[in-house]
């Protein structure tokens, strides 16, 4: 298959935002999700659902998710700059945010996990076999358990951009994997997070499948001066929301253990 | 309804099988201990070929219908990071997650569950993700038995036949589940978004 040249994606993905804006005018409702059929990322071709899914009521143990406490997840397994025995290369940053549900409340004691490139830009995977370096004081896999504010936290290192093989000159934007589980199941997401002011948003179908601006801001971090800790690390904050419907909020039963 | 804007999903890409999988994350079960059964299938693209890179995750009622509470503690042997994470995990934790193979095959070590109080059909409710993936695809997976309450649940008995064919597995003579996901064409999953 012969790889498609940046102009014709970018080409592309303008096609969709016209549609998207003519859509948005003549009435349709705002996409806050990404499409799933959106061919400037071309992997998507062959794997998206043509029909629309089944509306349905959730069922009791979709309204629950798999139950955790903050101690099954040990502290030091948020730490991504401490797996080696020396200190990973690149800038070292901290990443802070909340935990909500659509009303606004934490979501409290649920698992976050995160996986991301090395400041050069490349995975620890064998997959990967672009020619940055790997570091081995970096892997760059870690967890947490949301505390009672709804609130994680990691300290790693910025992830680079690194190419990929969608189109000639395709780079994907610096970004760190995040996967979080809700009050229930149907709150579930997987989703990548970006730094503020990254060149390459308008030219990544990825981060450009989710056709509202809005929706796209909502994935990226900010930077927050206050969390940037002098001579040590840079700091960036991020909330996330998990919509999706639960069962009736109550107050929490404190940390069974 | 909800005040807040939920945040977008992103396709889990390509690299997170160092991220995301941990050991014994495919066994809800003991394998081979009483009542376990495996519950198997492939991910399938929409010309049929096999997905060797997603992961489905299932989350489903104990034997008894109960809702599970047992929880997954994720540690290293000795707390050393040159170990894997596994799960411990005292119960019955009703979660499970699984990495295709390179032959687009997950597999689970789990119990068949239950039914809730209401006599509702049983079923696993199942996530997938993929490399191409945009977002999640929310889907169910429901026991072949008991046609009465297959027959009476609320969703499949709106679906056409070969809908329903796609939400139902297929049981072996050793009591395995068997259950092949579709993301595209030809017998194309039936996937769910939430009232």
């Amino acid at each position: 298959m012969t790889l498609a040249s940046q102009a014709e994606i970018s080409k592309e993905i303008e096609a969709a935002q016209a549609e998207y804006q003519a859509g948005l005018a003549a009435g349709q409702p705002e996409q806050t999700q990404p499409r799933l059929d959106y061919a400037p990322y071309r992997s998507s071709v062959l794997r998206h659902p043509t029909k629309n899914p089944k509306l349905v009521d959730p069922e009791t143990i979709e309204l629950w998710s798999p139950a955790y406490g903050e101690r099954d997840v040990s502290p030091l397994e948020a730490d991504l700059t401490i797996q080696h025995s020396g200190e990973p290369q690149g800038e070292r940053m901290v990443v802070t945010g909340r935990v909500l549900d659509g009303d606004g409340r934490p979501v409290r004691n649920q698992l976050v996990e995160i996986w991301q490139a090395n400041a050069g830009g490349r995975y620890i995977h064998q997959r990967d076999q672009h020619p940055a370096p790997l570091d081995p004081n970096f892997t760059g896999a870690g967890r947490c358990i949301t505390n009672d504010n709804g609130e994680y936290r990691f300290t790693t290192i910025k992830p680079g951009a690194y190419p990929w093989r969608n189109h000639i000159n395709a780079w994907r934007p610096a970004h760190i994997h995040f996967s979080l589980f809700g009050n229930a199941f149907t709150q579930r997401i997987v989703t990548q997070m970006y730094f503020p002011g990254d060149p390459l948003f308008p030219l990544d179908p990825i981060y450009q499948s989710i056709a509202d601006q809005k929706a796209r801001d909502r994935l990226v971090a900010t930077y927050d001066h206050d969390l940037t800790t002098p001579e040590w690390s840079l700091g960036y904050r991020w909330d996330i929301v998990l919509t999706g419907p639960q069962r009736t909020w109550t107050e929490p039963e404190g940390d069974e253990l | 309804m909800s005040k807040l804007v939920g945040t977008p999903g992103q396709t889990v890409g390509p690299f997170f099988h160092y991220g995301m999988p941990f050991l014994g994350g495919p066994q809800i079960a003991e394998p081979h201990s009483p009542g376990a059964i495996v519950l198997t299938g492939r991910v399938l693209d929409g010309e049929g070929q096999p997905i060797p890179d997603a992961m489905v995750e299932i989350w489903q009622r104990d034997a008894d219908g109960s809702i599970p509470r047992a929880r997954s503690v994720l540690r290293r042997e000795n707390q050393m990071f040159s170990n894997p994470v596994h799960r411990e995990s005292h119960g019955f934790t009703g979660f499970g997650r699984a990495a295709t193979d390179d032959h687009g095959v997950y597999r689970f070590w789990t119990v068949n569950p239950g039914a809730g109080d209401d006599g509702s059909a049983p079923f696993f409710a199942a996530i997938v993700f993929a490399r191409g993936l945009l977002n999640k695809l929310h889907t169910r997976i429901y026991l072949p038995e008991n046609a009465d309450a297959l027959g009476a649940d609320p969703l499949l008995s709106v679906l056409t036949d070969d809908e329903r064919a796609t939400m139902v597995a297929t049981r072996d003579e050793r009591g395995w589940l068997h259950h092949d996901i579709r993301l595209q064409g030809d017998g194309e999953t039936v996937f769910l978004a939430f009232n």
